[in-house]
């Protein structure tokens, strides 16, 4: 596969928290269009790792590189040196993340969330803003909804407005935290729809889950991870029901 | 055992209200002493009250109550500016910002309000001149006397605003310090940079935080500019004093003063309660109603049920019919 076909690189990428090494040199490579299932037990860096992803953490060593840029960093030379939050800010846009507890402004309505990074940051005129958050409002199913507050809305709805905020940005890539966790399980299937349909547009996602059905159905491969290692990798159908390592085993008999 | 289906279905609650009797002593016991008290300041004849009603309207008080109004408005706006960054540079990561904002909080906290009113009225004598120019040349952009750049007033205002924003600073700090980390990471994660996520996140959600015990410090504030009658502003106590100088009737004039700063205090809530209104949007399900919309409300009701009654009458009359 050559370079211009990645979305993202992560060469050797390790994470300390003190002195608890929390991601342990993981590598990993994502083709553009791919949907990812990131899978591990609680506590083995999958958060850390698609937080790592945005540079909302630091790393400490290795590379990520999204869409061939090298994320939080500038290389000259053999030396890189540390990127300014603007420029940072600057790369974050193009990465769209979806977090477990939604993180919705709540002094701002579903439509007002969605517009305000467009017109803001993007310098997007309002009328503009709003044509484009009112029709994906409607493609996550809410077009109603687009002046109640969040606490006016159930998890669900919170969660698809947040989706419709990360996709206002018009992002070449999705990072997924276990989006479904906090929700009821009735609510559970609307957002996964909405992340259905995103993935049949050919985004590009990184989805941390335990809806072990989506993943076998929408995945197009699965890694799994533990203690801040990826222990296994592959296709959904092979990694759930024929795991070769005995973590996977282990994992996968105490979630199905 | 009573089912559901025989229990009452009737939606009207008709209980009969508990009884609180000692609500009544206790208002009764209150309105006696509150009574006994002013009437003995009301027949005091040592209290005349005529020149109350002479003084209450006074230009001179007047004058005095529109400086006061006005030092505490631009005092409490320019704290509030210096206290918002007070604050964001005692929670940066530059050690230089939090140790000069540390130490701005433990020195205008730490000396008396007075002092630091007396001090700027005194800065004449420190500093004859005030100058812009380049540091250990003569070369001068700017120069000018001291007393005339820093008038009485300028000076009160600067103390008063310097002192608040110290405390302020503290109060801004504990709002932006209520707001949930998810909240900066979600806006970092849609690009947006650190100052527009202040400016539009995290400040704005601060503020229902903040403007309770601003609205407590605006109104010591109000009560604080009476001491800038050390340094002669005219302002409402200077203003009253300076009267009662000459007529020798403090007491009156002090009441006359007390009323006019109980009445400002009631004025000044009514901002901060639209304030609290347009900053706690998205918090609740639904705003309570404001005074007027309540009133406004109460009237269609009543409307509505004389409404109804004489529809009901109406139809009354045509079945009897
Ligand atoms: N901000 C932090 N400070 C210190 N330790 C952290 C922090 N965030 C996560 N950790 C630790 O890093 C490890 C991995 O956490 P996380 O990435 O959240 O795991 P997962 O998402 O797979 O459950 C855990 O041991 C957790 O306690
Ligand atoms: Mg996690």
């Amino acid at each position: 596969m050559s370079q211009q076909e990645l979305m993202v690189d992560a060469r050797g990428v390790r994470k300390w928290f003190g002195t608890n090494e929390v991601l342990k040199s993981i590598s990993m490579t994502i083709p553009r269009g791919e949907v990812l299932s990131l899978l591990g037990p609680s506590g083995s860096g999958k958060s850390t790792f698609l937080r790592c992803i945005n540079h909302l953490e630091t790393i400490d060593g290795g590379r990520i590189y999204v869409d061939n840029e090298l994320i939080g960093y500038k290389e000259r030379g053999d030396k890189i040196h540390e990127m300014k939050p603007r420029e940072i800010a600057k790369q974050r846009r193009k990465i769209g993340m979806v977090f477990q507890r939604f993180n919705l402004f709540p002094h701002m309505t579903a439509l007002g969330n969605i517009i305000d990074a467009p017109i803001g940051v993007n310098g997007e005129s309002k009328a503009d803003a709003t044509a484009s958050g009112l029709e994906l409002l409607e493609r996550v199913g809410l077009s109603d909804k687009a002046h109640a507050y969040p606490a006016q809305l159930s998890g669900g709805q919170q969660q698809r407005v947040a989706i419709a905020r990360a996709l206002a940005m018009k992002p070449k890539l999705m990072l997924f935290d276990e989006p479904t966790s906090a929700l009821d399980p009735e609510l559970v299937g609307d957002v996964l729809d909405v992340m259905r349909d995103l993935a049949k547009s050919g985004m590009t996602m990184i989805v941390v889950t335990h809806e072990i059905g989506f993943s076998r159905e929408v995945a197009d491969r699965m890694v799994f991870m533990d203690a801040g290692v990826v222990v296994e990798t592959g296709a959904p159908r092979d990694v759930l029901d024929n795991p070769q390592h005995p973590r996977t085993q282990a994992f996968l008999e105490s979630v199905l | 055992m009573i089912t559901d289906v025989e229990r009452s279905t009737d939606d009207d609650v008709v209980a009969i209200p508990l009884r609180h009797p000692w609500r009544w002593v206790a208002a009764a016991a209150v309105i006696v002493v509150l009574g006994l008290l002013f009437s003995s300041l009301w027949n005091n004849e040592n209290i005349q009250k005529q020149y109350i009603w002479q003084f209450i309207f006074d230009p001179r008080i007047l004058k005095g109550v529109w400086i006061t109004l006005i030092v505490t408005i631009i005092s409490m706006v320019v704290a509030t500016i210096l206290a918002i960054l007070l604050a964001i540079m005692r929670m940066s990561a530059n050690p230089v910002l939090r140790a000069v904002s540390f130490l701005y909080i433990w020195f205008f906290r730490g000396t008396p309000l007075l002092v630091q009113i007396v001090f700027w009225g005194y800065l004449g004598l420190l500093y004859k001149q005030i100058e812009l120019g380049v540091p250990f040349t003569d070369f001068s952009i700017f120069a000018a006397d001291t007393n005339t750049l820093i008038p009485a007033f300028v000076g009160g205002v600067i103390a008063l605003s310097l002192n608040e924003a110290a405390y302020a600073a503290e109060i801004v700090r504990a709002g932006l310090l209520s707001i949930d980390h998810g909240q900066r990471e979600a806006a970092y994660s849609l690009g947006m940079g650190p100052g527009y996520t202040l400016r539009r996140i995290i400040l704005p959600q601060s503020m229902k935080v903040i403007i309770p015990p601003m609205g407590n410090e605006t109104i010591s504030m109000l009560k604080n500019t009476s001491l800038l009658a050390i340094v002669a502003v005219p302002e409402l106590y200077t203003a009253s004093s300076q009267i009662s100088s000459g007529n020798l009737r403090q007491v009156e004039l002090l009441i006359v003063a007390s009323l006019w700063y109980l009445f400002i205090t009631s004025v000044l809530s009514v901002p901060q309660y639209y304030l609290e209104r347009h900053y706690a949007r998205g918090n609740s399900r639904a705003l309570p109603p404001t005074p007027l919309q309540q009133a406004k409300r109460e009237l269609a009701r009543i409307r509505g049920r004389a409404d109804n009654r004489r529809i009901a009458a109406k139809a009354r009359e045509e079945m009897n019919s």
